[in-house]
């Protein structure tokens, strides 16, 4: 299997940080995650013969990391925070609200054109501006379910174009 | 990008570059950057630490250990390479300043952790981000190359014969991993499962090392505190408690941000005249005032000096300075109900009083909240999780237990409202209000 030039360069550069190679294990994940959609069984054999440790550690570290996956995601994965501040401002209600308008029902399910998947997180970091959510690695912060229409419309717009 | 807030009772420190474009190398020399840097190297080791004693600086991830002690715990002569690890795993539920400080002053984390490289004799500095804090990440990706192409980092150091590399590491999601022991086992490649101690850190850290784990927020106080002086920051703050802290205010109030404000400042005030009061006209039921893990304060409380040792001695910790505000239309049993579902889903399973104590209490409080709870139900999750007390190899057990015994404590009236198959008082109890995680 092969990872793109970038991937690659990324790769180079992590392996000099650290007095053992296998170090760049966590970070390198979510950065192949990112190139194939999710963490693939081929690219977890490619990492684990390269930091010589077997595939199944590679997993065992896999499943620990709530970020990462071993199936596809939507293009657009919206993560809404549940969690105590975003709840207190009405977390629970805007994550109903992204459900209700994507037409999904359990959580990390994926729209069926494949565009979105809803997952329920644990804090994202914006306990001040909540009620919250991440869409891939963007933040959206107060959120209401106007503002979730609009910023939703927007990724269903570039998805179409792309 | 988070909004920035000011009010005229904060004390700029760290904060005081942000909004400034230091992001920016140029800018950030231009604000006194890489000063304190310099300055340390003439100094040398003992003399910074000294300083770093004077200033009562005192962890900002939320323990309070002094960071200057932590710092001479570092064995002088090693055989392993020594290690310093900024931890900017920033996780706690109700706390977001770290964020503020990476996307606005990712250099003077870089600068912190380099003076408490040389302090500690090590050559070597992580900057670990979590996962989530992607564009912060790439901030900082940029800040260390654009240290690094100035000569900064790396070889000999601003002419000093000293050597210092910088890197960063991104996490993957685990709220564990904040916690020091297992940051470095993550930075290892590996589960986030924390080790046994001793040997501390110091003395045995990252891959057999001697290594200082210090919190973004601390690293960042540093080169001020070098500028400054150790004891022109610690008469900022109150005895024992120097300097300011970023403090994350959430909830019900009417103007949530991150406000930087002395220790010893007064909780009420933050409250009542930082947050501009209880919004939509409610009253103030209660308060968690350093992460979601510290025990509450209910309003009769909260006449209470926002330094570590008065917040202990109030019965709650100031923890990791996230104040979160709850107004009396919300029921504490809900709350209570998604505060240790966050533990359940974040426990790793390696202490079994944490993983069975977590996923127990998360069982009886979400029966309890359905209206299905009896009368011994509350004596019983109450001691489930005193029992859960000091028995894990982390504060993770510790952190899940305290906030529930606490709400126990105080609000019991509120779960005794919900027996006998009653309805939630506040109406809140409707299947749908009840998230499920799935693991």
């Amino acid at each position: 299997m092969k990872f793109s030039e970038q991937l690659e360069a990324r790769y180079s550069e992590m392996l000099t940080h650290y007095p053992v190679k296998r170090s760049l294990l966590v970070p390198f994940l979510l950065y192949i995650q990112d190139e194939f959609g999710y963490v693939t069984d081929d690219s977890i054999e490619e990492i684990a013969k390269r930091l010589e440790i077997s595939p199944l550690e590679v997993r065992n570290v896999i499943s620990y990391y709530s970020m990462l996956r071993t199936k596809p995601s939507g293009k657009y994965n919206v993560q809404v925070c549940t969690n105590i501040c975003c709840q207190l401002r009405g977390g629970e209600e805007m994550l109903g609200h992204v459900r209700e308008k994507l037409g999904v029902k359990v959580n990390k399910e994926v729209t069926s054109d494949g565009i979105f998947s809803v997952e329920e997180v644990e804090c994202i970091g914006a306990c001040s501006w909540a009620p919250a959510m991440q869409v891939n690695y963007d933040f959206h912060e107060n959120l209401t379910p106007e503002k979730i229409d609009q910023i939703l419309d927007e990724y269903r717009q570039k998805a179409v174009q792309e | 990008m988070a909004n920035l807030v000011s009010h005229p009772d904060e004390v700029k420190v760290v904060s005081r570059r942000f909004g400034q474009g230091a992001t920016n190398l140029d800018r950030y020399l231009e604000l006194d950057g890489y000063k304190a840097v310099r300055k340390a190297l003439e100094m040398g080791p003992d003399a910074i630490i000294n300083e770093m004693k004077a200033s009562n600086l005192r962890g900002r991830g939320g323990a309070g250990f002094p960071t200057g002690m932590k710092w001479s715990f570092v064995p002088k002569q090693s055989a392993k390479p020594k290690y310093v690890l900024c931890n900017g795993d920033e996780s706690e539920p109700g706390t977001c300043k770290d964020r503020l400080i990476f996307e606005h002053d990712p250099h003077s984390v870089i600068e912190g952790a380099m003076i408490a490289a040389i302090a500690v004799g090590a050559h070597a500095a992580y900057i670990y981000i979590r996962g989530e804090y992607r564009y912060l990440l790439e901030i900082m990706q940029k800040a260390i190359a654009d240290a690094y192409a100035r000569g900064f980092c790396g070889k000999n150091i601003f002419g000093s014969g000293y050597d210092l590399e910088v890197y960063w590491h991104g996490g993957a999601g685990a709220y564990e991993v904040g916690e020091e022991s297992a940051l470095m086992e993550s930075l290892e490649g590996k589960r986030g499962i924390p080790r046994i101690r001793p040997p501390f850190p110091a003395v045995v850290g990252l891959w057999g090392g001697p290594t200082v784990i210090n919190n973004a927020e601390t690293l960042a106080s540093v080169p001020h505190i070098i500028l400054m002086g150790g004891k022109q920051y610690a008469e900022i703050g109150v005895e024992r408690n120097g300097g300011t802290r970023l403090f994350s205010l959430s909830g019900h109030v009417e103007r949530p941000g991150v406000y930087e404000l002395p220790l010893g400042f007064n909780l009420r005030k933050v409250i009542y005249e930082v947050g501009g009061g209880i919004a939509n006209g409610h009253k103030l039921k209660a308060v968690v005032p350093g992460g979601s893990s510290v025990p509450c304060l209910k309003p009769e409380e909260i006449d209470v000096a926002l330094d570590f040792d008065s917040m202990m001695k109030a019965g709650t910790m100031l923890g990791s300075g996230g104040i979160v505000v709850i107004d009396d239309h919300t029921c504490i049993v809900k709350f209570a109900l998604r505060t240790i579902q966050f533990y359940r889903h974040e426990s790793c399973g390696w202490c079994i009083p944490c993983r069975e104590g977590t996923d127990w209490l998360s069982k009886s409080l979400r029966r309890f909240h359905a209206g299905a709870g009896v009368a011994q139900d509350i004596d019983n999750i109450r001691y489930l999780a005193e029992n859960m007390l000091g028995r894990t190899f982390c504060p993770l057990g510790d952190a899940a237990a305290m906030p529930i015994i606490g709400f126990i404590k105080k609000f019991r009236e509120e779960f005794e409202a919900h027996l006998d198959g009653r309805p939630c008082p506040f109406g809140q109890h409707a299947a749908s209000a009840l998230p499920v995680l799935s693991h």
